[in-house]
This record gives structure tokens, C-alpha cells and sequence, in this order.
């Protein structure tokens, strides 16, 4: 069970890597469903002794539900209103992306052993995955131009609280589950409404055109 | 005895400049005189070296002196680079035609020789800091040669900024180590604890100071002008040795201390990090032939600093093999770098003597015309870009194993083994900016007028090149033999007992061997695959040569070749966010073809971006202080009572009187 | 010099030829053709050795020089290579260094001999040839320390030796990137979709190919020797990393040879499946590439 988790940490981070390369939305959209998923079957793997299966599995498949299924299909409906495929070059370019979040990965995966948090010991690999998910979310957010990938770059931020979630899911068990799927909800409808709004006003998804917003 | 060699080969080359003035109405005679002079103190200096090397000691503390393994490997680079650059001055530079100018080269020549020989053989502060004021001072009024010229003064002035900024971290790195120590000898200070903050700021200061003769980045802004300037034999000189005795510096101060903490370490593997990558992105978009050989001298010196930062971080975390490998792999890139880069320096100078350009997009097709310039200078380029078999992979070899013993140790030293794909990328990037210049500069054909002309240098240039290169190949062959030496002198270095160091470096002598066995193996397999194919061809009967087909162009012209800018242009794309370039020209307008230019020209990210308009802010600001100077007399006194009367207060209140 | 490694000093002579066979017929099988013969290349080669070479007027001995030293440089590589957990020819801390820079240096006298020519055409090969090449060695050397520390040995010997089915136990993950590196660093040094199409001589997708258009005859066969060589040292550690479990000789003799040919039909997949990428595209494939055993490294380390 350790193993997969671990093994399931590392596909985890593999992924953001690979979404700082991507520059098809299809395909990023694909892949954070697939991170989605991922982060849905976690709960059932790290559970432990003393911890209510039931609580686990409704855990898992709401959150498979809702990242994997739900929230892809609404960016697909999205991007296909918008008529767009691909991210232009972004702000930092792909390469630096990729760099800055390799760096990231690697300061987070050889530092988080040295922060207090309780619960670390167990699943060495989940404070730096959540560590790693977090920064390349913030990069995604930061760097691109379309708004597109700005919701995936949140998105990813989420799944990045999310897994640090799962480290005290012990602790505190309801709440933190629920109050991170409900911001997220209110974060991509928001966002959904933003991009409906600029897509209407500009014909295009590009955040480059607000700054020609002026008088 | 040694003693007496090493005299001689500071007093030969200081006179040698005086021989040369003074015989000056027979130009040919004070020429070779001057030459035989500064030979016979290398040969001297060598010897004195290699002696060393081999276990001897020499000593005399109240002059001053003491030559051990780590002055002794810089001492035989510095004798080396010596005496091939005074023997290809006597055609390259000869004193019949540039009379005062020759002269004056070769004073400051022999002086800058002598200075160095003196500070790599210091036992004290203050013969140090003279030989290394000799030797700049030499060198400011070598790279003002040519005079006239506004590259040569420009070059000049940076040189000499750069040079006494540095010089006065050194006078403070000193005096620190004098309050500390006691005494200004260098025995007095080995031993010093480097926690505190005495070590803190000695290091830091050495590392200004010594960086900047180096030339490690951000320091290196200097170098390129100042080296492309100087006549080419003492920008062999400057490249060769000049700048290794900053390295010698600094790993001078470095070892005196005990107890170095790790951040040391990590703080000069960081610098020669960025140096190599930098230094070989910026080399690759240069278009004039010794200014890419001169950021090709920051790369390498960032090579020998991964090596130095090693040997650091051995000593600190008290590992042997760290310490002789980061040691070894950097003192012998030191010997190797001084070969290889005179031998292009040299044959760079062949080349503006046989075209009068330097400029890469000028020349092709130079091969047809100076065939042992070019083997000469292909043996050069080969190894300045690490190729197997010849020197600059057998250091650079050594480098990588101490990053390879890094990782195997538990615990956050691992992490220093980030630095080994660093050092492949700078090695592959080196590759190409080297086969760019190959390339552009000897093969295909000529692209202008003067490349056509070319004619191969007469033997006194080609000899000492030739001497190099040999050097080159011998020590990419039979690398085994340098182990035990360089491994003395790391002990030397380290202060650490000698039986240490010995397991690592039979170890590394062990692998030596090996690499040796491998390049006999390919030049075996070389001559086989030769023998081969002529075999085969000589059964069928020979065809004539036609043209390149090149697409069936109907009327190709030489200027379709591709051209330096455009082979490295991918690559200097790519590392952008370190080489600003930029672009002026104008595209044409219009259905029909017409008048269009363009031109690119790179910028050096320190001396462009930082510096320059820092220096321009400064004069605005002192243009707009101006306004406040004040007229009348009266008040001016005013305001200098006023000052002394602040000072004074404040002298007061922080040291009041008992 | 046990005679398992003389074995394989045998089948890296003849095997490579098999190797490029493999891919082609695997190629044509997925695209609905019968395909050329498996052993096509080994007439190719001989056809190409009884021919006479014609030379331009513009080149020069680096032109000559450039295939013979070229092939000189792999071979000796291959020396360098311990393949199915045998002992390597010559082994030493540290020789995997000296393996890249042999094929640096097979890498190096090639872009001379193309610039030799004077042709813009060989020119522009030339410098895509060495901008990905010096894009792609940090990648390398990153795949080899992952093995590195993995197995706790420096040389290729021990990389690729009887420790390495030991250290799957406890690097699986890091293993695994590190295999998936390597394979797309195979990929772009051997002139394999995505990185460059070794079928069309056309100016949009040419690097490796454009660079050797003016060689014949026997320097010819030189460089698709070389090349066919250089797939087949890839394949053999690939192969090992990936399939080298087995104790015993004769098991892990028929292991290599399966993964070999097995990496063979795995570089037609890739090449049949993907379009070459576009040329900017290239660059961020390495860069990934190398980030990827970056991170293979770090879950080493901590």
C-alpha cells in the first residue's frame, strides 16, 4: 500500500512537470483529469488503521468525481466555446518554466523532510509532492497568457492543498475535505464567469487584451 | 640550488626586456638576445618546478621565498607559456619593424614573467603583493601596445580598473590575515580558524580580489577587451597565465585556513558554475576570433574553480578523495588550459598575420593555405572542448570523478553532484562554438579576398605552437604520470597528511591508465578504419573532383556558407536570459528586392547592462551635484567647518574619551 | 577479458545492421507494407564498400578524415560498454565520462567534415546537430548518475552489473524515470522521430541526415556503420536497465537480445505513432528530458 502511494506521489509530480510543458490545452486538460483521478485514489491508499473505510471511500470518489470528470468537462465545454487549442508562447517561456519548476521539485522534495509537521514519517513523499503541486499551480498561474491555462494553473493549486490536506485528514477529518472542495467550486465558477465575460467582450480568451481596457 | 634556478628565472626574464633596449640598433641581435634571456629563465623556472614536483623543497624565508607542489604547477604553466610566447614574438612581433613598440613588449614582457614567477614562489604577504603589482603593471602597458588604437585603450583602462579594485580586496585580505596572525609570513598563518568572522570576511574579500584577476563571473567584464586588444602572444600570455594567478591566490588563501565551513566550498562551486555556462554562451555569439577565445578563458577558469570548490568541500567535510581530486583536476586544467588556450592564442595571431582580419565571417577556407596552422590549431581545438585523447579531458575527467565520489556520500554533499551536468553542458556547448570556429575559419571556402591570400607563418611561429600542441597529446597519453605529482601537491595544499591522500590518488592514477589504454585504443582503431578505406578505394580507379552539390545552385559564391553568426544562433537563442544581443537593421519593404542591413551585436551582460549604466547614472548625478557647488568663498569655508565640526561630534559620541 | 565480453565485442561488430532492420520492418509492418528484407542493411553496407567515392573540390583531409575517426570514436565506445551484466572490455570509476565524450568526439569530426563541404545546406545540419547534442548531454549525464547512485558503482561495469537488479528493489520510480529518459535521449542523438526523420532529405526536417548528404561509397558505409552502432550501445543499456533481472549467463544473454530487438520495435512504434516535432519544440523536449532524471536524481538523494 506505501509502495503505490508513493508510486501514485510521484505520478503526481510528474504530471505538474509535464503540464509546464504542454503547450495543447486538450491534452493539459486530459492530464490534470488524470491528476484528478490520481488524487482521488489516495485517501483509500493511505488510510490507516482506526479510520473509517466508509468516510475513505465517499472521500475518494467525490473527489475522483469532481477532479477527474466533472471540472475537465466543464474546461472541455469551455474550450470548445472558445474555439481555442493551443497556449501561445508563455510570459516565461516553456523551457524556463520547466526549469523553475524542476527547481522547485528538487528544493521541496530535499527540504520538506526538515519541516515540523506531524504525520510526515509515514508517507515521506507526500509534504514535497504537495510542496512541488503548489509551486508549479503558482507557475501555471503566473506564467500563462490564456485564461484557459490561468484555471488549470488554480486548479493544480488546489490539487496541491488538497494532498497536504490528506496529511491531516486524520486529525481533522470532515471539515478540511469539504472546505477545500467548496472553495474550489466557488474558485471555477467564478473563474467561468470571468472567462464568459472576457471571451464576450474580446472574442478571444487571451488576458493579454484586458490590459487595452482602459477609459 | 633549486634556490638558485628560481633566481635565475626571475632575474633572466627581468633583464631580458633590457637587453632588448639596449641592443636596440641591432634589432635582429637584441631581439634573439632578449629571447635567449627570457628561455633560459623559464627553462631555469621549469626545472625549479618540476624539481619540486618530484619531492624536493625549497626554502629561503628570509627573503622571502618558498616554492612548494602548488607554486611548483603554476610555476612550470607560467615557464611554458613563457618561453613559447618570446619565440613566436621574434617573427610575430619583431623589433625591425615595430622598433619602440617591440621594445617596450619586450620590457614589460620580461617583467610580467618575473612578477609572476615571484608570486608563486612568495613565502610572504608583501613579495606577493609586489610581484603581483609588477605583473599588473606589466601587464596594463602591454595591453597598450598598440596605443592608438581606442580598443587597445579601452581594453587598457578596464584592465587596469579592474586589476587595482582588486588589488585593494587583496591589501585588505592581508592585513586581516596580518592582525590576525601576527606576522605577514605565510607559515605564521596556516592553521587560522576560518569559522569566525575573520574567515568570513577573508574569504569573501579573496574571492572579490582573486575573481576579479580571474576573471570568475560577475568579474569577468574585463577580459575580453583587455585580451582581445594585446598582440596575440601576450594575450597568450594574459589567457595562459595571468589569470591562473588569481586561481593560485586563491587557493593560497583558502589553505590557510582550518576548519573551512561548507558554504566555502559551495560559494566557489556556485561561481565556477556560472562562469563555465556563461562564459562558453557568451563565446559562442562572438564573431571576432580572439574575443571568443577570451570568454572561452572565463569557461575554463570556471572549470578549474568546480575543481576548487571540490577540494573545498573535501576539506570541509574531511573527505581525501574530494580533496585530491577537486585539487588535482583543477591544478592540472590550470597546466592543460595554459597549453591548449597559448596554442589557439598563437595560432589566432598566425591567422591575423596571414589575412589581417579577425573577424570569423571574413575568413574560410584557411586550410588549403596554412595546413599546419590548421592541424595546429584543430589539436587545440579538440582539446579545449574536452574531446578525448588529448589533455583537456583528462582534467576535466578528474573533475567529474570527484563529483561522482561527492554522490556516493550521504547527506546534503550529494547535492554537489548538480555541478557534473553543468560541467557536460559547458563541455558540449564548448564542443560547438568549436566546431563553429573550425569550421568558419579553415574549412569551405574563402569568403573574402584576404582569406584567399592566406600563407602559412614562417617555423619560428610554428615551432612553439607545434611544442604545445606535442604537449597537449603527451599529457592526453600518458596522464597516469602526472597523478603522484599533482597529488603532492594537493597534500601540500590541504596540510592533510600525505597517507590521506595516497589511496584516492593510486585510485585515480589506476583510472588514469585506463583512460590512456582507451585513447591507444582509438587512434588504434582510427589508423585501422583508415588502412580500411583505403584498401577499398584503391581498388576502384579515382574519380575527378567536381563542385559541392549543394542543392543544384547554379552559381554558388562563397558567401552562401554558412556563416558564424548563423551556426551559433540556435544556441545563443537559447540562452538568452545570459547573452543580451541586439539587433539593428532594416528589413526590406516592398514586392521587389532592395537595400537591407542587418547587423547583431552581442552585449556582455556585466560590463553593458551593470556597469556602464551604473557609471553613466553616476556621472548624471554628479553633473546634477555640481549645481549645489557653491560660489561664493565664504560660504565654501562655512561648509567645510561645518563638516569638520560633525565629525568631530560624531567622533564623540562613539568613542568617548576615558 | 572473459568470453562472455568477447562474445559481445562480437555481436556489437555484427548486430547493429539487425538493429536498424528491425526498426524499418517494424515501420513498414504498422504502415500496412511488406517492408524491406530485416537484412537489407548488411547489402547496403557491402554494395556501399565495393563503390568508389567522388570528393568536391572544396574539401579538404577533414572531409576524408571525418568518417574514419567518426567510426574509430563509437567503436571504442563500445569498448567502454558493459552489456548484459557481463564485464565490459576495459572498466574504470568514472569511464562512463569518457563513453560520452567519445560520442562527443564521433559527434564533433562529423559537423567538421559537414562544414568542410561549403555548403549552406551541410552548414545548417551542422549547427542543429551540435545545439541539440550539447542540449541533450546534461540529460545524459543525469540518467547515469541516477544509475550512479542507485547501484553505488562509478563505472558502467557496475552501473550496468549484477547490482543494478538489486537497486529496482528500492529505486523502482527513480529507475523507471531514468529509463524513460534515456529512451527519449536515444531518440534525439539517433536522429529518431520525434527529434529528426531519418527517411526524408528534406530542409525542414533535416539534422542528421543533411549533414552526411555528400559522403559515398566506403565513408558512406562508415557512418551508417557508426550510426547503426551507436543505436544498438543505446539499446544494449537500455535493454539492461530495463530487462537486466536475471542471473545466469545464458538467461541474460537472451534477455539482451530480446530487449535489443525489443528496443528496435519500440523506436518504430515511437517512429510510426509521433510526428517529428516542430524544430523550437526540440529544445523543450530535451530540457524535459533532462528535468525528469533531475527529479529521478532528487528521489535518490533525500
Amino acid at each position: 500500500m506505501a509502495r503505490t502511494a508513493d508510486l501514485f506521489f510521484i505520478l503526481v509530480v510528474v504530471i505538474d512537470l509535464f503540464l509546464l510543458a504542454s503547450s495543447r490545452l486538450g491534452a493539459a486538460i486530459r492530464i490534470v483529469a488524470i491528476q484528478g483521478v490520481l488524487l482521488g485514489a489516495l485517501p483509500l491508499l493511505l488510510l490507516e488503521q482506526g479510520h473509517s473505510l466508509g468516510h475513505a471511500l465517499v472521500l475518494a470518489v467525490g473527489a475522483a468525481a469532481i477532479k477527474g470528470f466533472l471540472i475537465p468537462w466543464l474546461m472541455f465545454r469551455a474550450i470548445r466555446e472558445a474555439s481555442i487549442r493551443r497556449e501561445m508562447e508563455p510570459l516565461l517561456g516553456f523551457v524556463a518554466s520547466m526549469v523553475l519548476g524542476g527547481v522547485g521539485v528538487a528544493l521541496a522534495f530535499a527540504f520538506a523532510g526538515g519541516l515540523p509537521l506531524p504525520g510526515g514519517d509515514a508517507h515521506p513523499y507526500l509534504v514535497p509532492t504537495a510542496l512541488s503541486t503548489v509551486w508549479s499551480g503558482l507557475l501555471l498561474f503566473v506564467s500563462r497568457k490564456k485564461a484557459v491555462s490561468q484555471v488549470l494553473g488554480f486548479l493544480v493549486l488546489e490539487n496541491g492543498v488538497y494532498v497536504f490536506g490528506l496529511l491531516l485528514a486524520g486529525f481533522m477529518p470532515v471539515m478540511v475535505e469539504a472546505g477545500v472542495l467548496l472553495d474550489l467550486f466557488a474558485a471555477v465558477f467564478v473563474m467561468g464567469i470571468v472567462m464568459f465575460h472576457i471571451n464576450r467582450e474580446f472574442a478571444s480568451l487571451d488576458t493579454e487584451k484586458l490590459s487595452a481596457l482602459r477609459d | 640550488m633549486i634556490l638558485a634556478c628560481l633566481a635565475g628565472a626571475i632575474a633572466l626574464p627581468a633583464l631580458s626586456g633590457l637587453a632588448a633596449a639596449g641592443l636596440a640598433r641591432r634589432p635582429a641581435l637584441a631581439q634573439g638576445t632578449a629571447c635567449a634571456l627570457l628561455c633560459a629563465g623559464a627553462a631555469l623556472g621549469a626545472g625549479a618546478g618540476a624539481a619540486v614536483l618530484a619531492g624536493a623543497r625549497a626554502e629561503a624565508a628570509e627573503l622571502g621565498f618558498r616554492l612548494d607542489g602548488v607554486g611548483a604547477v603554476f610555476l612550470v604553466a607560467i615557464c611554458a607559456v613563457a618561453a613559447a610566447g618570446a619565440v613566436y614574438g621574434l617573427r610575430y612581433h619583431r623589433q625591425a619593424e615595430a622598433r619602440g613598440a617591440a621594445v617596450r613588449v619586450q620590457l614589460f614582457y620580461g617583467l610580467a614573467v618575473a612578477g609572476m614567477v615571484a608570486l608563486v614562489a612568495a613565502s610572504n604577504a608583501i613579495v606577493f603583493l609586489v610581484g603581483w603589482e609588477v605583473m599588473a603593471l606589466a601587464n596594463f602597458f602591454l595591453v597598450l601596445t598598440d596605443h592608438d588604437r581606442p580598443e587597445a585603450q579601452r581594453g587598457a583602462f578596464l584592465f587596469l580598473m579592474a586589476t587595482h579594485v582588486g588589488t585593494l580586496a587583496l591589501f585588505a585580505v592581508f592585513a586581516l590575515l596580518r592582525q590576525a596572525a601576527g606576522s605577514f609570513d605565510f607559515a605564521a598563518m596556516a592553521g587560522l580558524p576560518a569559522g569566525g568572522a575573520l574567515g568570513t570576511r577573508v574569504f569573501l574579500l579573496a574571492l572579490v580580489g582573486f575573481g576579479l584577476k580571474a576573471g570568475l563571473v560577475p568579474f569577468h567584464f574585463w577580459l575580453p577587451p583587455a585580451h582581445a586588444a594585446a598582440p596575440s602572444h601576450v594575450s597568450a600570455l594574459m589567457s595562459g597565465v595571468v589569470v591562473k594567478t588569481g586561481i593560485y591566490g586563491l587557493l593560497r588563501v583558502t589553505g590557510l585556513f582550518d576548519g573551512i565551513p561548507p558554504w566555502w566550498g559551495a560559494a566557489v562551486l556556485a561561481a565556477g558554475g556560472a562562469s563555465a555556462v556563461i562564459g562558453v554562451a557568451l563565446a559562442l555569439a562572438q564573431h571576432d576570433l580572439k574575443r571568443l577565445l577570451a570568454f572561452h578563458t572565463v569557461e575554463n577558469v570556471g572549470i578549474i574553480a568546480l575543481g576548487a570548490g571540490l577540494g573545498l568541500l573535501g576539506r570541509a567535510r574531511g573527505e581525501p578523495a574530494l580533496v585530491l581530486l577537486g585539487f588535482a583536476g583543477a591544478a592540472l586544467h590550470v597546466v592543460n588550459h595554459a597549453l591548449f588556450k597559448s596554442l589557439l592564442f598563437l595560432g589566432a595571431g598566425a591567422i591575423q598575420h596571414a589575412t589581417g582580419t579577425r573577424e570569423l565571417d571574413r575568413l574560410g577556407g584557411l586550410a588549403r593555405g596554412m595546413r599546419a596552422t590548421a592541424i595546429l590549431f584543430a589539436i587545440g581545438a579538440a582539446a579545449i572542448a574536452g574531446l578525448p585523447p588529448l589533455n583537456g579531458f583528462v582534467s576535466e575527467w578528474l573533475v567529474y570523478l570527484g563529483f561522482l565520489r561527492a554522490l556516493g556520500r550521504p547527506g546534503g554533499l550529494a547535492f554537489a553532484a548538480v555541478g557534473a551536468p553543468l560541467l557536460a553542458l559547458a563541455g558540449g556547448l564548448a564542443a560547438a562554438c568549436f566546431a563553429k570556429v573550425l569550421g568558419v575559419v579553415f574549412l569551405g571556402t574563402p569568403r573574402t579576398a584576404e582569406a584567399e591570400g592566406a600563407h602559412e607563418p614562417p617555423g619560428v611561429m610554428l615551432a612553439p605552437m607545434a611544442a604545445l600542441a606535442a604537449a597537449c597529446a603527451a599529457i592526453g597519453l600518458a596522464p597516469a604520470a602526472l597523478v603522484p605529482p599533482l597529488g603532492r601537491a594537493a597534500a601540500d595544499w590541504s596540510r592533510l597528511p600525505a597517507h590521506l591522500l595516497a589511496g584516492p590518488a593510486e585510485e585515480a592514477a589506476a583510472g588514469a591508465a585506463r583512460v590512456s589504454a582507451v585513447a591507444l585504443a582509438l587512434l588504434a582503431l582510427v589508423a585501422a578504419a583508415w588502412a580500411l578505406r583505403r584498401r577499398r578505394l584503391a581498388a576502384r580507379p579515382a574519380a575527378p573532383a567536381v563542385e559541392t552539390w549543394s542543392c543544384g545552385f547554379s552559381a554558388p559564391t562563397p558567401r552562401i556558407q554558412y556563416t558564424g553568426s548563423s551556426f551559433a544562433e540556435l544556441l545563443v537563442a537559447r540562452f538568452r536570459w545570459a547573452v543580451p544581443v541586439r539587433r539593428e537593421g532594416e528589413l526590406p519593404r516592398g514586392p521587389f528586392p532592395a537595400t537591407a542591413s542587418f547587423r547583431t551585436h552581442v552585449l556582455d551582460p556585466v560590463l553593458d547592462l551593470a556597469l556602464v549604466p551604473a557609471a553613466l547614472a553616476y556621472r548624471w548625478l554628479s553633473d546634477r551635484a555640481r549645481r549645489l557647488n557653491v560660489r561664493r568663498i565664504q560660504l565654501q569655508m562655512l561648509l567645510v567647518l561645518a563638516t569638520l565640526v560633525a565629525v568631530l561630534g560624531w567622533g564623540f559620541v562613539w568613542w568617548p574619551i576615558p | 577479458m572473459t568470453p562472455r565480453t568477447l562474445l559481445h565485442l562480437a555481436l556489437l561488430l555484427a548486430l547493429p545492421p539487425l538493429l536498424l532492420g528491425v526498426v524499418n520492418r517494424t515501420k513498414a509492418v504498422l504502415a500496412g507494407r511488406r517492408g524491406p528484407p530485416v537484412l537489407q542493411h548488411y547489402f547496403d553496407l557491402a554494395k556501399l564498400l565495393r563503390k568508389g567515392a567522388v570528393y568536391s573540390r572544396t574539401t579538404s583531409w577533414v572531409f576524408r578524415a571525418g568518417p574514419v575517426v567518426g567510426l574509430a570514436a563509437i567503436a571504442t565506445a563500445g569498448l567502454l560498454l558493459s552489456m548484459g551484466g557481463a564485464p565490459a572490455a576495459l572498466t574504470f570509476d568514472g569511464d562512463f565520462v569518457l563513453f560520452a565524450y567519445l560520442l562527443g568526439l564521433a559527434r564533433f569530426v562529423t559537423a567538421l567534415a559537414a562544414l568542410d563541404t561549403g555548403s549552406p545546406f551541410e552548414g545548417m545540419g551542422a549547427a542543429r546537430e551540435v545545439t541539440f547534442a550539447s542540449l541533450a548531454e546534461p540529460a545524459l549525464f543525469l540518467c547515469l548518475l541516477v544509475l550512479a547512485r542507485a547501484t553505488g558503482s562509478l563505472s558502467l561495469g557496475g552501473m550496468l552489473g549484477p547490482a543494478l537488479p538489486a537497486a529496482w528493489d528500492h529505486a523502482a520510480p527513480a529507475l523507471a524515470l531514468a529509463a524513460i529518459g534515456l529512451f527519449v535521449l536515444a531518440l534525439a542523438e539517433n536522429a529518431r522521430i520525434p527529434v529528426d526523420d531519418p527517411n526524408t532529405h528534406l530542409e525542414l526536417t533535416m539534422i542528421h541526415e543533411v549533414m552526411v548528404l555528400d559522403h559515398g561509397g566506403p565513408d558512406l558505409a562508415f557512418i551508417l556503420y557508426g550510426a547503426a552502432m551507436k543505436l544498438f550501445l543505446f539499446g544494449a543499456i537500455l535493454s539492461r536497465i530495463v530487462l537486466g533481472h536475471c542471473e545466469g549467463a545464458l538467461a541474460s544473454e537472451a534477455l539482451l537480445l530480446a530487449g535489443v530487438l525489443g528496443f528496435g520495435v519500440g523506436v518504430g512504434l515511437v517512429e510510426s505513432f509521433m510526428a517529428r516535432l516542430r524544430m523550437n519544440r526540440v529544445p523543450q523536449l530535451l530540457v524535459g528530458a533532462s528535468v525528469l532524471s533531475a527529479f529521478a536524481l532528487v528521489l535518490l538523494l533525500r
